[in-house]
C-alpha cells in the first residue's frame, strides 16, 4: 500500500498554555509523547525550570483580578468552560483514549465526567464561603466573622496515575483551586500531557483570565522543584509527584515546600489505585483556602 | 474572654491623664498603692520535678534538669528534667496505648472529662494565674482576667464538641488522628496547652506535650487537674525539657499529628521534618501585624488599641500590633496623645494587681529585645520610651516607640517579640495596605477608622488571618486564630479549630 494519501491530516503543535499564550518552551527542545503501546502521537514542550519561572509570574499576576471577581462572575467563568469542553469532546475522547489507553466508550465518559466536574465546581463558587466561614459566638459584645480567602498561587503536580488521571484527574485538581479565587501553575503529567495542553486551548477560549492556569509539559523532576521552592508560590498540589525517589518525588518536594512554609497536598498512599470517577467531595476546594477573622465591636 | 479583656484595654488611668514616671506606686490623680497578690496562692512549688507520663509523675530516664527562675526575681523557682529521647518515647507508647479505649469512648463521655477539666480550672484560677505569674512574668492582672478564663472556657467550648463531630462539617463520624505531639512556647504557657490539648482530645486523640523551657510550672500542675478529673492514664503526658526534647517528640516516627506554636524559623525545621511523612501539621508562628490608624480614627481609643496592641503580654505576643501604621495627617496628634498614655503604664512587680508591663520572661529574649532595639537605633530609626523606674533585680524593659521607621528596617521586619512599636506612616489607603502586606508574615492586623466601607475594604485586601476593627488582641475559643504565609497554617478554635486533629 502507497504511503500516499489523498488529503493529509494538518497536525497540531501542542503548546505550552502560559499567561493566557500558547508559547513554546524557551528551550526550544520538545519531547516524544506515545500512547499507551508506544506509539509516536506528538511532540510535547519540554518546559524547563525558566518555563516554570514565567508561569509563576504569569500566575502571581493574575491574582488579583481573579480573586477580586465576584463568586457568581467565576462561577459563569467556570460553567463556560465546561460548554467549551462539551463542543470539543470527540477531540479530548480520542486524545484520552490514545494517553490512557483505554477504550472510545470509556474515553468519552471520562470526559464527560470532566465536563460534570467542571459544572459541579461552577456551582462551588458562590457556596463555599457559605460552608466554610461564618459568624462565631464570642463572649463579649463583637461582631465577629470568619470568612475563607483564596490562598494565593498553587502549584500544581498534576495527576500521573489513576483511572482517568490525563483529563478527569487534571480537572479534578485544577478546578477547586480556581474556583476559590486561586491562580494555578500545573505540571501536566509527563507521559500523557496532551489533554491538558488541549485544556489550555478550551481555557483560553472560556473567559478565563490569562495567567489564571498555566500548564506545562516536561519532565516532573524539572518543573516541580521549582515550583516546590518558589517565593511567590504559596501552596502546593503534590498529587501526581509519584516518583519513589529523586528530584520529582513527594518528601523532597514538601521538604522544599517548608522553606516558604508552603500548605501542601500530600499524594494518595497508592495513587495508582487512585479513581477519578470517584465523587469529589469537598476536601480540595477547601484546601487552598485561608480563614480570615474580622472583629469589630457592638455598641451605640 | 473578650469581655475581661477589657479591662485590661482600658486600666483607670485615662488618655488624658498627666504624665508621670511609670513604675512609683503612688502620687497624683491617679497614683496608686501597691496592691501584690500573695505569692503564697501559687500553691507549693515542688524544689524538683519530673514528666507526667500515663498518668504519673516519673523520673526522667536522664540525669540533666533545667532550672525554671521567675523573671521578675531571677530567682530559681524549681528544678525540671530535661526530656530525653527515651522519655519521649515513653510517653508516645502511653499515649499510643490509651489512645484504643480514648478514641473508642462515646463522644459524650469524652465531654464530661473535658467539662470537668474546664470546672477544676475555674475552681483554681486563682492559684493557676498566680503561679502563672511567677513562673512566666506577665500581670497578675492579665493572667487573672485573660489568661485563666480563656483557659477555662476553651476546655468548655471543645468539651462541647466531643459529641457533636458528626454535625462540624468533615463528613459522619470523623475519626482522630492518633498521637498527637505538640509543642508550646512560653508566652501563654496555660492558654497554649488548652488550645492544643481541647480540640484534641475532644476530637478522640490522646497527647504528649511539651512546655517550654522558661515555662513548665502550669503544665505540671494541669497534670494534677487531669488526675483530680479522672482522666484515664495516658491521655494527656506531659514531657518537660528544651528544644531537643521538642524535636524528639515532633519526629517520634509514632506520632500522628504534631501540633506546634512558635517561632517561623522553628516552625519551618519542623515542617521539614514531617516531609514525606503520613504526619499532620498545623503550625501558629511568628507575626509582624500592622495596626492602621486613618485620618478619622477615634484617636483616644485607637491609642488604647495600640497600647494593647504592643504592651499587652510585655508584647510577647505573636499577633502583636508591632508596627503602627499611622495617616501622615493624623500622625502628631496621634502620637502625643500615645507618648503620654504610656507615659501612665506602670512597669513592674507581676502580681501587683496596678502592673501593666510585666518581667521579660527570660535573660535570653531581653537580650533580642535590646539586640533588636540597639539595631534600630543603628539603622536611624528615633528611639522614646517613657521616664521609668525600674526594679533592680530581674529582666525588664521600658515601654519603647520608635519613629522614623522606614520598612527596610529590621524592627519593620523582624518580629521583637517585646515591648517595642514601630511607627510608620501613609497617605492614602492603598499604600497602606501594600505597607501592611510588605511582611512575610500574616498573623494579624488592626484597622482604626470611624467609616464602615473602609474597614471592611481594608480588611478584604489585608493578607493577614484575624484583622481587628477599632479593637485589638481579642480572642475567644469560638473565634479561629491562625496566619496567613510564613504565619503558618491551620486554625485554632472554633469549628475550624477540629480541623487539625480530625482525619479528614
Amino acid at each position: 500500500m502507497s504511503d500516499v494519501v489523498s488529503r493529509l491530516d494538518v497536525l497540531k503543535t501542542y503548546k505550552l498554555y502560559v499567561g493566557g499564550k500558547f508559547p513554546r518552551s524557551e528551550s526550544g527542545r520538545v519531547y516524544e509523547v506515545t500512547d499507551a503501546k508506544g506509539e509516536w502521537l506528538a511532540n510535547a514542550p519540554l518546559g524547563t525550570r525558566k518555563d516554570a519561572r514565567d508561569a509563576v509570574v504569569a500566575a502571581r499576576a493574575a491574582v488579583k483580578g481573579w480573586s477580586g471577581t465576584t463568586a457568581y462572575n467565576r462561577g459563569q467563568v467556570l460553567y463556560r468552560v465546561a460548554e467549551m469542553l462539551q463542543g470539543r469532546r470527540e477531540q479530548f475522547a480520542a486524545e484520552v483514549a490514545l494517553s490512557e489507553g483505554v477504550g472510545a466508550k470509556k474515553a468519552a465518559a471520562l470526559v464527560d465526567a470532566a465536563i460534570d466536574r467542571w459544572v459541579w465546581y461552577a456551582g462551588w463558587t458562590d457556596k463555599v464561603a457559605q460552608i466554610a466561614g461564618g459568624a462565631n459566638p464570642v463572649a463579649g459584645p463583637f461582631f465577629n466573622l470568619s470568612t475563607p480567602e483564596p490562598t494565593g498561587v498553587v502549584g500544581i503536580v498534576a495527576p500521573q496515575a489513576g483511572y482517568g488521571h490525563s483529563l478527569l484527574g487534571l480537572v479534578s485538581v485544577i478546578a477547586p483551586a480556581v474556583a476559590t479565587g486561586n491562580t494555578v501553575v500545573v505540571a501536566a503529567a509527563a507521559d500523557a500531557p496532551l489533554p491538558a495542553l488541549s485544556l489550555g486551548e478550551v481555557l483560553a477560549t472560556s473567559d478565563v483570565p490569562g495567567g489564571v492556569v498555566n500548564i506545562l509539559s516536561g519532565r516532573t523532576a524539572d518543573i516541580a522543584p521549582t515550583l516546590a521552592s518558589h517565593q511567590d508560590v504559596n501552596a502546593l498540589d503534590l498529587t501526581g509527584a509519584i516518583a519513589a525517589d529523586g528530584p520529582g518525588a513527594a518528601g523532597g518536594l514538601e521538604a522544599l515546600a517548608a522553606d516558604t512554609l508552603k500548605r501542601v497536598i500530600r499524594p494518595e498512599p497508592d495513587p495508582f489505585a487512585q479513581d477519578w470517577t470517584n465523587a469529589p467531595g469537598t476536601d480540595r476546594l477547601l484546601s487552598f483556602l485561608e480563614t480570615k477573622t474580622v472583629w469589630h465591636p457592638m455598641g451605640i | 474572654m473578650a469581655k475581661n479583656t477589657k479591662k485590661t484595654e482600658a486600666p483607670a488611668a485615662a488618655p488624658q491623664a498627666p504624665a508621670e514616671p511609670a513604675g512609683k506606686p503612688a502620687g497624683g490623680l491617679f497614683g496608686y498603692a501597691p496592691a501584690p497578690e500573695s505569692p503564697a496562692a501559687a500553691g507549693d512549688i515542688a524544689s524538683s520535678y519530673g514528666h507526667f507520663i500515663g498518668g504519673q509523675f516519673v523520673d526522667s530516664s536522664g540525669s540533666e534538669a533545667l532550672k525554671t527562675v521567675n523573671p521578675a526575681t531571677e530567682q530559681v523557682l524549681a528544678e525540671f528534667a530535661r526530656g530525653t529521647a527515651e522519655d519521649v518515647d515513653r510517653a508516645v507508647a502511653a499515649a499510643r496505648a490509651a489512645f484504643t479505649d480514648w478514641s473508642a469512648l462515646p463522644g459524650s463521655e469524652r465531654a464530661k472529662y473535658l467539662f470537668r477539666i474546664a470546672r477544676i480550672i475555674q475552681e483554681r484560677s486563682r492559684e493557676l494565674a498566680v503561679l502563672e505569674s511567677i513562673d512566666n512574668g506577665k500581670p497578675i492582672r492579665e493572667t487573672r482576667d485573660v489568661d485563666l478564663p480563656l483557659v477555662a472556657a476553651h476546655f468548655f467550648y471543645y468539651a462541647g464538641w466531643a459529641d457533636k463531630l458528626d454535625f462540624a462539617g468533615y463528613g459522619p463520624n470523623p475519626k482522630p488522628l492518633g498521637v498527637a505531639g505538640q509543642v508550646i512556647p512560653w508566652n501563654f504557657p496555660l492558654l497554649m496547652l488548652a488550645w492544643k490539648i481541647a480540640p484534641a482530645l475532644a476530637t478522640g486523640n490522646t497527647v504528649v506535650l511539651k512546655p517550654a523551657e522558661t515555662t513548665p510550672l502550669t503544665a505540671l500542675r494541669f497534670a494534677e487537674i487531669c488526675r483530680q478529673a479522672g482522666l484515664p492514664k495516658g491521655v494527656v503526658n506531659i514531657v518537660t525539657g528544651d528544644g531537643s526534647t521538642g524535636a524528639a517528640l515532633t519526629a517520634h516516627p509514632d506520632v500522628n499529628k504534631v501540633a506546634f506554636t512558635g517561632s517561623t524559623p522553628v516552625g519551618r525545621a519542623i515542617a521539614k521534618q514531617v516531609a514525606g511523612t503520613r504526619k499532620k501539621l498545623s503550625l501558629e508562628l511568628g507575626g509582624k501585624a500592622a495596626n492602621i490608624v486613618f485620618d478619622d480614627a477615634p484617636i483616644d481609643q485607637a491609642v488604647e488599641g495600640i497600647v494593647n496592641g504592643i504592651f499587652f503580654n510585655q508584647g510577647h505576643v505573636c499577633c502583636a500590633g508591632s508596627r503602627l501604621l499611622v495617616q501622615e495627617s493624623v500622625q502628631d496628634e496621634l502620637l502625643d496623645a500615645l507618648k503620654r498614655r504610656m507615659g501612665t503604664l506602670r512597669v513592674g512587680d507581676p502580681l501587683d494587681k496596678n502592673t501593666d508591663i510585666g518581667a521579660i520572661n527570660s535573660a535570653e529574649q531581653l537580650a533580642r529585645i535590646t539586640a533588636l532595639t540597639d539595631a534600630g537605633e543603628a539603622e536611624g530609626a528615633e528611639r522614646w520610651s517613657p521616664a521609668c523606674e525600674l526594679p533592680g533585680t530581674g529582666f525588664w524593659f521600658r515601654p519603647t516607640l520608635f519613629t522614623g521607621v522606614s520598612q527596610a528596617h529590621r524592627i519593620a521586619q523582624e518580629e521583637i517579640f517585646g515591648p517595642v512599636l514601630s511607627v510608620l506612616t501613609f497617605r492614602t489607603p492603598d499604600e497602606a495596605v501594600a505597607k501592611a502586606n510588605n511582611t512575610p508574615y500574616g498573623l494579624s492586623a488592626g484597622i482604626w477608622t470611624e467609616k464602615g466601607s473602609r474597614i471592611l475594604w481594608t480588611a478584604s485586601r489585608l493578607r493577614a488571618g484575624v484583622v481587628w476593627a477599632n479593637t485589638f488582641n481579642k480572642f475567644d475559643p469560638t473565634s479561629p486564630f491562625g496566619g496567613y504565609k510564613e504565619s503558618g497554617y491551620g486554625r485554632e478554635g472554633g469549628r475550624h479549630g477540629l480541623e487539625a486533629y480530625l482525619d479528614v
